[in-house]
């Protein structure tokens, strides 16, 4: 039982924290809503009410369908390749090999690179120019002989949005592999020794007690690359410019309220956006911690 | 245990595709770098230089070094606390259940999905209001609006440690500060150099809250980068110098840090 | 035990003050330096950060400092492709209530139906009967850069719109000769592509949407296409239908990565003769030479097809913030914005003209010259793209239309989402 002066140290040094976050999350987000439900439109604050207008409009909003089949299409692509290959990488690299400390700092380094840059240098190399203007990786392809993969990468209609995942898995595998890296390495030594004096190999060590013991982890990641999928918005402008078939709900947001003046109409995306996040992660949480307290 | 190290070596095949694969980019930066103006063309990007002409770092260098300074000023304090913040955080959420600590951790972890554009107009609002100005302001923005990600990262780190851990040390009379100091903190630090990794990274890289919080004599060097860049005709040498320059600092934290991604610690305390 | 714990909080708030307070004091004496007190300053927000633009701002910077020694200038530029982030940054402040001096901003309905709808920039006639304004700049832009009988910015320079950049040599090497109207384009454009030539070079959305202006002024002419963002036009109408029917025609000729290039990327294929035609501001011009290329003979220019004897103008100009911390030193920055010396210091840098008639032109090289020789004489229209016909939330609901019209092709419903949006944020009823 939690002795009680234990109990008010917990809730002093937490309360700061606590205190931020509301006014400054929740605060904000209260602030957002009332924008949401009025008639902002221009530069001046109207915050005359006008229900669910904006919600509604979004909903028969052509733009904001492009938007949702987007985030869909680049979430799952983005958080799915990041997790895989940063857990790959992190087995890898513990594995003790020489030169464990080069490819660990050049895994990270994309993540240390401007998006202006990395967006313009994946934007050459994911050119779909074709015949004698043909660049980037499908000409790097042609001249290896491997033509099977070449193709339109952002230009792909619908699809285009796996190419820029792509580029963003390049940019944050590496943070991936550095969380699995330090789950990895907090794995007590006696548990492995344990599992193979009882004769287990290698697939099964990973499978029956390594990977449980990094679902935390995996939550961790699985949020932080969430997150960051549903904010993304510098790469893909720097990628692949402000258009149509690559719009997402953050750029649509912020189109539309700096560029466009509807700050009521980027207010509700912003909120949607949040509504949407909520639905998915709360039960998902709510379910982690009943588990934990197993 | 011979089983373990048979044939290890064949991981360097899949590490060499991976190489390849973080390597292209960053040849294609680093050759870029290297050209003049006239040389930038899509056609010829895979190209080497026509010589390797220090130009158009130099000229970066004149002009992101005077916001070097402003960059580390804000940078270092707030990383540094958020990351204190967020393993205080997470060791009470983690460890210390009390009434309500269910409900904080999803409470505080929501904060981080908020999309930045939504808040920008209010937050420079409240900055204003509360007379908290440049390179301040910014520090607390990196701060406040790192918490979530620090605790979260902090929670479930501590969250798998085994409770015995904390246990022995109860029965020894042990109270939460001195179980956090001698115990938590020094297991922590795979955990701090993640955090340490994502707070810099986010705080050095960061342009709309650098932009909007402080005035043009504080800007950061990712302001200072953007507007190099310019908003009609762009110089891409230039440009990929620069980002190359301003990259750098977080790779020397990602070196440093990561010598410190140490095996676990746990087995020592385990057996006391 | 209690104590122990007390000690060490204290300890680590006294820490974490002295660390704000440390920060606070190496901030606070630079604050200072950004603001002094009194009318000693200005300042001022653009987004001209690089290249050309900076050298000409740089120059204009230097007349200023010359004639007004003792006020300090103080530039708040920020890059961001037309100002998006300078714009947002700017957003913020005015809604803090914290405005600079002076700011840029497209001349016509991008800032009037901003800023003067928002109360937030002053009428300015009182200067121009001041400095005689109204003699030298051209009485067609007067009235477009004015609300309600009240002049709102200085002009510093004008851009063309509506220019057709070529490859002298690949239209030679076809038979091609520049074409004057849309049919002879299309017909040009024919030749040029049964020959294995891209017959127009295309980049990213933005500069499809500048496509789409020349090409609506081009069909419509510039009176039915003044009307559009007046309200005489109906944008419902057949003469409209036709003009998208053109537009869409003039898409089948343009290459197929078009969403992966930008405007620099777009206009260098015609430099490197892999396209004929690319149509893009004059702007384009001091890329070319900023690449070493030669006017006439590696580029050659004409006004778009259809709108020959029409000049589609932008403008980058001045404003004075209501509010303005520093009024005098906002008057004095406009003084020189508008003077013939800061026209003259600022444009041929850049690589546009002067918005005052009478600039020197030997100044200027040779595109530009024939440029002043239009704008002298030719009829003045404005640019949907780059501000002056249409407001940003107007403009904004063209570019989504636009998106979706280029994703999925159909002329039907992209001009009812035009009649729309001309609805919703413009004249229409």
């Amino acid at each position: 039982m939690l002795k009680n002066k234990d109990r008010y140290l917990s809730i002093i040094l937490i309360s700061p924290s606590i205190l931020a976050v509301l006014i400054f999350i929740y605060g904000f987000i209260g602030w957002s809503i009332r924008v949401s439900l009025s008639n902002w439109k221009g530069l001046n604050p109207d915050y005359t009410w006008a229900g669910l207008k904006n919600y509604i409009g979004l909903f028969s909003d052509p733009r904001f369908h492009v938007d949702i089949r987007n985030t869909l299409i680049f979430t799952s692509v983005f958080v799915l390749g990041s997790i895989i290959l940063g857990f790959l990488m992190a087995v890898m690299l513990d594995q003790g090999l020489r030169g464990e400390g080069f490819f660990r700092s050049l895994f990270l380094f994309p993540m240390a690179i401007s998006y202006i840059v990395t967006g313009v240098v994946w934007r050459w190399l994911m050119s779909s120019a074709t015949g004698s203007r043909m660049s980037g990786l499908n000409l790097l392809f042609t001249n290896l002989k491997l033509d099977f993969l070449v193709n339109l990468w952002y230009n792909t209609p619908k699809w285009g949005m796996a190419a820029i995942a792509l580029a963003a898995i390049w940019q944050m595998s590496g943070y991936t592999m550095a969380l699995y890296l330090a789950g990895l390495r907090s794995v007590p030594a006696e548990l492995k020794e344990a599992a193979q004096i009882d004769g287990a190999n290698e697939i099964q060590l990973y499978r029956h007690i390594i990977l449980p013991l990094l679902a935390p982890v995996t939550l961790s990641a699985l949020i932080i690359l969430g997150h960051m999928s549903l904010k993304v918005f510098d790469l893909i402008i720097a990628i692949a410019g402000k258009q149509l078939p690559l719009d997402v709900p953050s750029i649509y947001m912020w189109q539309t309220t700096f560029d466009g003046l509807f700050y009521a109409r980027g207010a509700a995306i912003g909120i949607l956006l949040l509504i949407s996040v909520a639905i998915l992660i709360i039960p998902y949480i709510r379910y982690t911690l009943k588990t934990e307290d197993l | 245990m011979k089983r373990l190290y048979l044939g290890k070596n064949w991981l360097y095949i899949p590490l060499i595709l991976l190489v390849i694969f973080y390597l292209l980019p960053m040849y294609v930066m680093l050759v870029t770098g290297f050209k003049s103006f006239a040389e930038i063309d899509l056609q010829t990007m895979w190209n080497l230089p026509k010589g390797i002409a220090f130009d158009n770092y130099i000229e970066a260098w004149k002009v992101l070094s005077p916001s070097l300074k402003n960059s580390f000023l804000m940078v270092i304090p707030a990383t540094l606390i958020s990351s204190m913040l967020g393993s205080l955080n997470g060791f009470i959420l983690a460890k210390w259940k009390f009434r309500g600590s269910d409900f904080i951790f999803p409470f505080i972890l929501f904060g981080m999905f908020i999309p930045y554009q939504s808040i920008i107009i209010p937050l420079v609002q409240f900055m204003s209001a509360a007379g908290i100005k440049g390179l301040v302001g910014l520090a607390m923005a990196h701060i406040i609006y790192g918490i979530p990600i620090t605790t979260l990262t902090f929670r479930n780190y501590y969250a798998s440690l085994p409770q015995e851990l904390l246990e022995a040390a109860k029965i020894d009379g042990a109270d939460m500060l001195k179980i956090y100091r001698l115990i938590l903190l020094p297991i922590s630090i795979p955990s701090f150099v993640v955090v340490l990794i994502w707070q810099f990274t986010s705080a050095w890289n960061d342009f709309l809250f650098a932009v909007i919080l402080t005035g043009n004599t504080e800007w950061p060097i990712t302001v200072a980068l953007n507007n190099m860049a310019g908003s009609q005709i762009i110089s891409w040498n230039v440009q990929m110098a620069g980002s190359l320059l301003a990259a750098l600092p977080t790779l020397l934290v990602y070196i440093f840090l990561g010598r410190y991604f140490l095996r676990g610690l746990l087995a020592g305390s385990l057996k006391g | 035990m209690l104590k122990k714990r007390v000690w060490q909080i204290l300890l680590a708030t006294l820490l974490l003050s002295s660390l704000i307070l440390t920060a606070c004091g190496t901030a606070a004496p630079a604050e200072e330096e950004a603001m002094p007190a009194g009318d000693a300053a200005v300042e001022v927000f653009s987004w001209w950060t690089g290249g050309g633009e900076a050298a000409g701002l740089d120059a204009m910077i230097g007349i200023f400092n010359a004639e007004y020694a003792g006020t300090e200038f103080i530039n708040a530029a920020v890059a961001g492709g037309a100002g998006t982030n300078a714009r947002a940054v700017l957003a913020t402040r005015l809604q803090s209530g914290d405005p600079p001096d002076s700011w840029q901003g497209h001349a016509g309905q991008e800032l009037i139906g901003t800023y003067v709808a928002g109360g937030q920039i002053e009428p300015l006639n009182d200067l121009y009967e001041a400095e005689g304004w109204l003699a030298v700049m051209p009485e067609t832009l007067i009235p477009l850069i004015s609300d309600g009988g009240n002049i709102y910015s200085v002009p510093v320079n004008i851009h063309r719109a509506n220019v057709l950049w070529y490859n002298p040599a690949v239209l030679e090497a076809n038979g091609v000769a520049v074409p004057a109207t849309v049919a002879d384009w299309f017909t040009a454009m024919d030749t040029l592509q049964a020959a294995g030539v891209t017959p127009l070079a295309l980049g990213e959305q933005w500069t499809q949407l500048h496509l789409l202006e020349t090409v609506l002024l081009g069909s419509l002419g510039s009176d039915a296409y003044d009307g559009l963002w007046n309200g005489s036009t109906d944008w419902a109408s057949a003469e409209v239908t036709a003009a998208l029917a053109d537009f869409e025609k003039v898409l089948t000729y343009t290459n197929a990565d078009a969403a992966s290039l930008s405007w620099q990327d777009a206009a260098q294929l015609v430099i490197n003769g892999d396209a004929a035609f690319n149509v893009m501001g004059d702007w384009a011009e001091g890329y070319f030479r900023e690449l070493g290329k030669e006017p006439t003979t590696d580029y050659g220019w004409a006004p778009v097809p259809g709108s020959v004897g029409v000049f589609q103008f932008l403008s980058d100009s001045f404003t004075l913030a209501v509010g303005a911390p520093h009024p005098e030193g906002a008057e004095a920055w406009l003084k020189v914005a508008g003077s013939k010396a800061g026209q003259e210091a600022f444009n041929p840098v850049k690589g546009s003209i002067c918005a005052r008639t009478d600039c020197d032109a030997s100044l200027f090289g040779v595109y530009l010259q024939s440029a002043m020789d239009d704008w002298a004489s030719n009829i003045v229209s404005g640019s949907l793209t780059h501000g002056v016909v249409a407001n940003d939330s107007w403009k904004s609901e063209i570019d989504t239309a636009l998106g979706l019209f280029v994703a999925d092709p159909d002329v039907a419903s992209f001009q009812a989402a035009l009649v729309a949006a001309c609805a919703a944020s413009g004249p229409c009823q």
